[in-house]
């Protein structure tokens, strides 16, 4: 039977030679190498639960009245969109359970592929020769975040509308383009041309999915043509060791796949996110106070805010305005950083050869260091979008926090960088004197035997 | 549950001994060979029916509509098939799938006698060609101009090179100010330490140079710039409610409670916070606006209902290049 179906496939594809190799595939034992492995299955959630709710969504922005079981909107003049979703939460069977899966592996997803990337930053699993696949990686992130964006904007509830106002004041804030590159995207002053509704869902449901799945697949091209990367063995052995894709890591991958699914399915069952029935539709005379988007978008937030209140003139023509340092050169900055950083490390160690093996943290001083605080500088960002939310629940007051993440975002960053270093020099040296006491030891031990 | 454990066992050995039939030498194998596990194989079953049994669960809480808590058992049912899944393929991933460790060679860096040969290909399908430059320089151009071409349609979405719109708003000398329902705002109605929405009447509400914050201070908090003269009559002062930052709308208005020690009053946007002080013409007094809040100058008419005095001091809407050239418009 299985001869007959492998025959047969054979013949007409010639796959057997690459399906004998496919299966011994070798993959290294490390958990940390399953991160990538989540965010894949949080994708394949994504697709699934996302194709479910395009059934019901309606993206536009036409004015209608509520008339669902929802009560307290009963009567309320809303768009057909945000409509839409209140009958996915409320009166569409399963609905709200698909809407919410979605949500939460949306946030899992990202999650996943932020820890993925500081694990391979780290372990210095970027360098020649996957350099690609760590761009490929980059991009794939910032690209996930655009379509997480998009994915809350469309729903056209309060809390989308006053993201995408934040999106448009971005947009215009760009150096000398701002204004006709906000107009041309949104079509009309803000809140645009109503047709901008449905230029969000075609690229939140096929341009952007499909780039992503794209990349997913060059991507894993990647990995399986150079292969994993492994920790370094002891006695120097260059080999690579690991289980074969198939039996071994089949059902481990497929059981990870389905926890995955599981978890998210649950919490989509049991946790609350984005109870948009809550917000009310968009207006764009309404804001509310504590807004936060979803926690990847929260150290663009982070930035906007730290920002200090000023736009760059030139006499009476504005260069710069405001939003910019925060809502776009700082996600550049980061962007270009990371995607540099492989070439920039070679160019400062020298390296140029191929490094199959991982590095421990703590053997590279350097780049750990830099590392660390550049992380620690984007997380302080981060929590400084939050700081509004201390003030309320803690009671600490906005304008001093504000100024004191302003100063720490330049301080903290310095001196993570330095104690990271030293941790890692420590480290290394209380390992050395370990191994110079074995080695003592077992001479005298060598010594007393001959004696 | 004995006995159907049994039955299992027995299946799963009459499985087994049905593959023995076609048995190698151990050498020749190229999967190594696993040690029976017949006990995990036994759990495994157990978890796949409890798998079926949850989904099954699924589709009951799908049909009838008589749970209560229809959404979140749905939610339970579905999860938990799907971890039972997860839990059989994991353990029997660990117990009945062999785990072997195998080494093999990491794939050649790289391939020189295939790079030169592509070299090679390539430098060598151009040998007839004699204008090498004019040939790419043409081509170049057909493709840049044919790309252009390309792109040229997704213009249509909005005027590129046009940003008149921006500085338009509605608000011209006369108009009056209404509130969310149609109806005008009078004069006498405006109290202290409470803010008002207002819109133009007779305009589309929707556009960024619409609504308006309206505010009453006590004459000692209003201190104009010079030309603002008479914009503020018995102290109502009127705003654009979109913030000059990022373009949210100012929902929070901070009242002082006890002037002596807290500081004024001010408009501030919910997003980013930065708070604008109505009594000084809109100053930025904080956070990361770049720009003074526009000031719509207000007339009481003959009824006692606000009217605009003139247009916006400004462009409305979070700043773009350019946005200081001209004064709003309408």
């Amino acid at each position: 039977m299985i001869r007959q179906a492998v025959h047969f496939l054979d013949e007409r594809t010639g796959a057997a030679p690459f399906l004998r190799k496919g299966l011994r595939y070798l993959f290294p034992d490390h958990w940390s190498f399953l991160l990538g492995e989540v965010a894949l299955y949080s994708f394949i959630v994504l697709v699934a639960t996302g194709v479910y709710l395009t059934l019901f969504f309606e993206p536009s922005l036409a004015e209608t009245h509520y008339s669902g079981s929802y009560e307290p909107l009963q009567g309320l003049a809303m768009s057909e969109a945000y409509k839409s979703v209140i009958d996915i939460s409320f009166d569409v069977k399963s609905g709200l359970l698909m809407r919410q899966t979605h949500h939460w592996a949306a946030n899992l997803f990202v999650a996943a592929i932020v820890v993925h990337l500081m694990r391979v930053f780290f372990t210095g699993a970027f360098r020649k020769p996957r350099e690609l696949t760590w761009v490929v990686g980059l991009l794939m992130l910032f690209t996930t975040l655009l379509e997480g964006y998009l994915g809350y904007s469309i729903i056209d509830d309060l809390l989308s509308g006053m993201g995408l106002a934040i999106g448009y004041g971005v947009a215009e804030s760009l150096p000398v383009i701002g204004g006709y590159l906000s107009l041309g995207i949104w079509g009309a002053p803000f809140p645009g041309d109503p047709a901008f509704e449905s230029r969000m869902y075609i690229f939140h449901v096929l341009i952007l999915p499909v780039a992503i799945g794209t990349m997913i697949a060059i991507h894993l091209g990647l990995v399986a043509s150079r292969h994993h990367t492994q920790f370094k063995r002891a006695g120097g052995k260059s080999k690579l060791l690991g289980s074969p894709a198939f039996p071994a890591q089949v059902p481990r991958s497929l059981g990870l796949m389905f926890a995955t699914a599981a978890l998210l399915f649950l919490l989509g069952g049991l946790v609350q996110i984005n109870p948009i029935w809550e917000w009310g539709p968009y207006e764009l005379y309404l804001g509310t106070n504590g807004a936060q988007p979803d926690w990847y978008l929260g150290w663009l937030i982070g930035g906007l805010r730290l920002v200090p209140g000023f736009d760059v003139t030139i006499g009476e023509y504005t260069l710069v305005p405001n939003p910019f340092w925060g809502g776009a050169l700082f996600p550049l900055i980061v962007l270009v950083v990371l995607l540099v950083w492989p070439w920039a490390e070679r160019r400062v160690t020298g390296e140029r050869g191929f490094s199959n093996a991982l590095d421990r943290p703590r053997d590279r001083p350097g780049r750990t260091a830099f590392g660390a605080a550049f992380f620690t500088w984007v997380v302080l960002i981060f929590f400084a979008g939050s700081a509004d939310r201390i003030y309320v629940f803690l009671d600490l007051d906005y304008v001093p926090q504000l100024w004191v993440y302003r100063a720490a975002v330049i301080i903290l960053p310095l001196v993570v960088y330095f104690v990271a270093r030293r941790v890692c020099l420590e480290l290394q040296r209380a390992e050395r004197i370990e191994h110079d006491s074995e080695e003592a030891e077992a001479e005298a031990r060598a010594e007393v035997a001959t004696a | 549950m004995r006995r159907l454990g049994r039955w299992l066992l027995a299946l799963s050995m009459l499985r087994r001994g049905g593959g023995d039939r076609r048995e190698h030498d151990d050498d020749d194998r190229i999967v190594s060979a696993g040690d029976p596990a017949p006990r995990a194989e036994l759990v495994v079953v157990g978890l796949l029916l409890l798998a079926a049994l949850s989904a099954a669960g699924f589709v009951v809480v799908y049909a009838f509509d008589s749970f209560s808590a229809q959404h979140q058992l749905l939610g339970i049912t579905l999860g938990l098939s799907l971890a039972f899944v997860a839990a059989a393929l994991i353990l029997g991933g660990k117990r009945l799938i062999v785990s072997e460790d195998l080494e093999e060679d990491y794939p050649e860096p790289a391939h020189p006698q295939e790079e030169a040969e592509v070299v090679e290909i390539i430098e060598e399908s151009r040998g007839g060609i004699t204008r090498k430059k004019l040939l790419a320089g043409a081509g170049a151009a057909a493709g840049g101009t044919l790309g252009v071409a390309a792109l040229a349609p997704a213009l249509s979405t909005g005027p590129w090179f046009d940003t008149d719109p921006l500085y338009e708003t509605p608000w011209e000398r006369g108009r009056r100010l209404v509130d969310d329902r149609g109806k005008p705002f009078r004069a006498e109605e405006i109290a202290f330490d409470t803010f008002y929405t207002a819109f133009p009447e007779g305009a589309d509400r929707g556009q960024l140079g619409a609504p308006l914050v309206v505010v009453r201070l006590v004459p000692d908090a209003i201190r104009l710039p010079p030309d603002r003269a008479g914009w503020a009559p018995e102290g109502i002062l009127a705003y654009s409610k979109v913030c000059t930052h990022a373009g949210c709308a100012i929902a929070l208005y901070r009242t002082p409670t006890f002037s002596a020690t807290q500081p004024g009053p001010a408009l501030v946007c919910p997003c980013h916070y930065s708070p604008f002080d109505p009594g000084t013409g809109g100053d930025v007094k904080f956070g990361p606006a770049g720009r003074n809040l526009p000031q719509l100058p207000l007339l009481i008419d003959s009824a006692g209902e606000l009217r605009a005095g003139g247009t916006m001091s400004g462009a409305v809407g979070p700043s773009w290049p350019g946005v200081r050239l001209r004064k709003g418009e309408s």
